[in-house]
């Protein structure tokens, strides 16, 4: 899967971003993890809240950190 | 079943902690008084006893107020989204916009990290730049932080006056900025095509999610600023025993007309301490300083910060940013000016 982490580089975007690193290697997932800093790129999102998890496309999280337990749970929905 | 089970725990914790709050709440004086004037026996009245009371008073208490209605905050706006507001702002008038979003800038979740994207959306939508603004002065300055301290620290009056002055200020600058037409400030490609409004989310919040929502704002908020209210009631408590009665009078006071647009341009850097600057301000109060002159300190922390200013030229040219700090900081003079001469 492929996962996005889209945040203009706030404190809640590096936390998200450590998080989804964390659990992706920790859960064994098969995911590639790209940052996007770009406000143009994340616009196309349709996000007014920053950080947002796009994984293949769907927005699945914004505006929040999620816990460790609820991101493995929207992972595993792309497994 | 397990679910139900699950959702009502969620539920009965909150309601049997209401009971416990209340009354550390209310037994807080008297077991400050036990504790200094039984347990450590400190002689009432020197300088170092009035110093601890007042910490040793203050901070639990604020703190309790803080995750009472940081709590209830999470709760409410959980009810609203950045999307709901931009839907509810389509389409209405520049003085209805102003005064909606104002409105909806204070229950509306908004970190000054999304700043950018929020702008963005609203542009989309179609929503004057000027009602945008209203949105962006209001949701900093009027927040839940600035206002359990100023009801703890000066009570509801101070915390009505400071809700109904930054909501009159976010309306007015807003309209002016419609007014003034500044769209040709702002960055080019911000109304390039391609960007879309769409994306509405229609997933239903369940009741259970609503109090998870209490519980995580408390965490993250109480979370972070415990710290900085912490050090400023530590600096306001030494004030309060050690600083003469009325030191602050001459530098802060009524009669220095100076004191008000310094308070704005001091208060201008300090954005990220809003919740430490408060019991700060409080003691400035009590030792001489004026209401006007201090809330136009607090408006200026919390409302006019730089790193917000640095954030928005991304989207704005340089004289627009200039434009909204000088409308700002001229709102913010004239309330303090106001209640310099009310009271």
């Amino acid at each position: 899967m492929k996962i996005k982490i889209l945040g203009t580089g706030c404190t809640k975007c590096r936390t998200l971003e450590k998080l989804t690193r964390d659990v992706v290697s920790a859960g064994g997932f098969d995911a590639e993890i790209i940052k996007v800093e770009d406000i143009r790129e994340i616009m196309k999102y349709h996000v007014m809240v920053t950080p947002a998890l796009v994984v293949d496309e769907n927005v699945e999280l914004k505006g929040r950190v999620p816990s460790t337990t609820e991101l493995k749970e929207i992972l595993s929905k792309y497994n | 079943m397990e679910n139900t089970i699950y959702i009502q725990k969620k539920i009965i914790i909150p309601v049997l902690l209401l009971p416990v709050w209340f009354v550390l709440y209310h037994f807080l004086q008297p077991a400050t008084d036990w504790l200094i004037g039984s347990l450590f026996s400190l002689p009432a009245g020197t300088r170092f006893t009035e110093a601890l009371r007042f910490f040793i008073f203050e901070l639990p208490k604020v703190l309790l107020l803080l995750v009472l209605i940081i709590f209830f905050v999470g709760i409410i706006r959980s009810y609203f989204s950045p999307e709901k507001t931009r839907r509810l702002l389509e389409g209405k008038s520049l003085f209805t916009g102003n005064v909606m979003a104002a409105s909806l800038g204070i229950v509306t979740p908004f970190c000054s990290c999304s700043a950018i994207p929020l702008f963005l959306g609203f542009v989309e939508a179609g929503i004057p730049t000027g009602v945008t603004f209203s949105f962006l002065i209001a949701s900093p300055m009027i927040n839940e932080v600035a206002v359990v301290l100023l009801y703890g620290l000066f009570g509801w009056k101070t915390a009505a006056i400071y809700i109904v002055t930054g909501l009159i200020i976010a309306i007015t600058a807003g309209w002016i900025i419609g007014k003034l037409k500044l769209e040709k400030w702002v960055q080019d490609w911000v109304f390039e095509a391609g960007l879309g409004s769409e994306g509405e989310e229609s997933t239903k919040t369940t009741l259970n999610e609503r109090i998870k929502a209490g519980y995580n704002a408390v965490r993250e908020i109480v979370g972070k600023i415990w710290i900085y209210v912490a050090i400023g009631i530590a600096v306001g408590a030494g004030a309060h025993g050690y600083v003469p009665q009325d030191f602050m009078a001459s530098l802060m006071g009524k009669s220095a007309w100076y004191s008000v647009p310094l308070s704005v341009i001091v208060g201008v850097p300090l954005y990220s301490n809003a919740a430490g600057i408060i019991p700060v301000v409080s003691v400035l109060i009590e030792k001489g300083a004026s209401l006007g002159t201090s809330l136009a300190f607090m408006m200026a922390v919390t409302g006019l910060s730089l790193p917000e200013m640095i954030i928005l030229r991304k989207v704005l040219k340089l004289p627009f940013i200039f434009t909204f700090a000088a409308i700002l900081a001229t709102g913010i003079m004239i309330t303090g000016y106001l209640f310099n001469i009310i009271f």
